[in-house]
């Protein structure tokens, strides 16, 4: 498999970045590890004439967990994540998610930046930052600014990011209570066919605060405001978990693939979201 | 055609130099160019980890790296890990434990489980197969890698401890 030929950029800095891609457009891409980009050009389903690999641009590398926020750089590898131990204590969804992401290789290159920024549905973080209520960074060449992740995703591999913008990292308020990340993948390093992103406070023995997402069960990520509600004031009993799941099952708008047809895709959504809710309630 | 980028590696401790198209796979600049032929090529599509290498301290699939970004890099393939005369205990217990029928992904998989073994000296067989999921093989059923690899971290972890 050869991609097509393309002109390489390897700049050291953001403003040689941005000035390629004034200069070339949408003819222009960035990496990060490359291992959604690389696939997609060798299959020539992507075109880019002009690549630019962030990896000698600096500071895009870092994990800052302060009191009540937790920064992390569009750069930082999946396996980065997992092997952060601060940033396990103080989010352990994160590493939750990350180890269920493709496999050993794969992690090592793979970035939580090109994670979201690719816009794929298929990609974990996506749902899992619907869940986290992160805030995307992104700068261009009028300046820099804040996207909400909830905000981001407009269709599959269609993004809130202008193709003169490159997403520095993101930032998660400090989760509480307990959380839990499931996935339903047919193989290891597959796709999810179904997976849940949730976050639960208990006060006593009631659910003050919930957070519900999906991942790949529509063309973009899902927060189920909805299942939050059927869950929040309730002891989490069986009746507000099938109300939540319920309440998702709106939300969510499956195609038929190669994963199963639609009805199967919502049974697997169901059973998942169940999973992930006693589990993510247990740790509350 | 875009321009040749003149390119630097280091491959198992020596110095390369050469002109190549920036999107030119790694593997393909390992196997054709420079004749290093451990790396295998089994899915090319990011799957199966027969072409696994390590650049910079990093398990890699070779197949999904230009060879544009891995300017600079210091590359190890099986060839640097351990050769006829010098087998590495990996090599050693693959042989022993008939850790391989056909051998088309072994390079792949000892090459990542010498990362695995430097990261995680003493895995589980739990931790192995977790750690070792980049890697398919379609012919031992993995019985036979999980216990190669669990006896070569206990003859070097015996190896280290008769040193000290």
């Amino acid at each position: 498999m050869i991609p097509a030929a393309f002109d390489y950029y390897r700049p050291k800095d953001m403003e040689a970045v941005l000035s390629i891609l004034v200069e070339h457009g949408d003819d222009a891409r960035v990496m990060a590890g490359g291992h959604s980009l690389i696939p997609m050009m060798k299959l020539r389903m992507a075109d880019v004439p002009h690549l630019i690999d962030l990896q000698d641009v600096p500071d895009l590398s870092d994990i800052v967990v302060s009191a009540d926020s937790i920064k992390i750089g569009a750069m930082v590898t999946q396996a980065e994540l997992i092997d952060n131990a601060e940033l396990t204590k103080a989010a352990p969804i994160l590493r939750e998610a990350a180890l269920q992401i493709a496999d050993p290789q794969v992690r090592y290159m793979g970035t939580i930046g090109g994670n979201v920024a690719n816009g794929d549905p298929g990609n974990d973080m996506p749902g899992l930052m619907q869940c986290l209520d992160a805030t995307f960074h992104l700068v261009g060449p009028d300046g820099t600014r804040d996207v909400a992740a909830r905000d981001f995703y407009e269709a599959a591999y269609m993004t809130d990011r202008e193709d003169d913008e490159v997403l520095t990292g993101v930032t998660i308020p400090t989760p509480q209570g307990g959380y839990a990340y499931e996935k339903q993948k047919r193989k290891i390093g597959d796709y999810a066919t179904a997976a849940a992103a949730v976050q639960i406070v208990k006060d006593g023995d009631t659910c003050t605060f919930a957070s519900v997402a999906m991942t790949n069960l529509s063309d973009t990520p899902i927060y189920s405001a909805d299942a939050v509600e059927a869950l929040v004031g309730t002891t989490v009993d069986d009746a507000a978990i099938k109300a939540a799941i319920a309440a998702m099952l709106e939300d969510i708008d499956p195609s038929e693939d190669n994963r199963g047809p639609i009805a199967f895709k919502n049974h697997v959504a169901g059973v998942i979201l169940r999973r992930t809710i006693e589990r993510a309630w247990s740790r509350a | 055609m875009s321009d040749k980028m003149h390119i630097k590696l280091n491959v198992n401790g020596k110095n390369e130099e050469f002109l190549a198209e920036p999107r030119e796979l790694l593997i393909y600049t390992l196997r054709e160019r420079l004749n290093i032929t451990g790396p295998h090529i089994g899915c090319e599509t990011s799957h199966c980890g027969a072409c696994t290498v390590t650049i910079n301290g990093k398990s890699v699939k070779s197949c999904t790296m230009f060879v544009a970004q891995a300017d600079g890099a210091e590359v190890t393939t099986i060839e640097g890990i351990g050769g006829p005369d010098d087998l590495h205990p990996l090599q050693e217990a693959f042989k022993e434990h008939h850790g391989l029928q056909c051998g088309y992904c072994t390079p792949g998989m000892i090459t990542r489980a010498k990362k695995l073994l430097e990261e995680n000296p003493m895995p589980t067989e739990e931790e192995i197969r977790f750690g070792m999921a980049g890697n398919i093989c379609r012919c031992t059923g993995y019985q036979n890698i999980v216990k190669s690899i669990q006896a070569a971290a206990t003859e070097m972890a015996s190896a280290k401890e008769a040193a000290e």
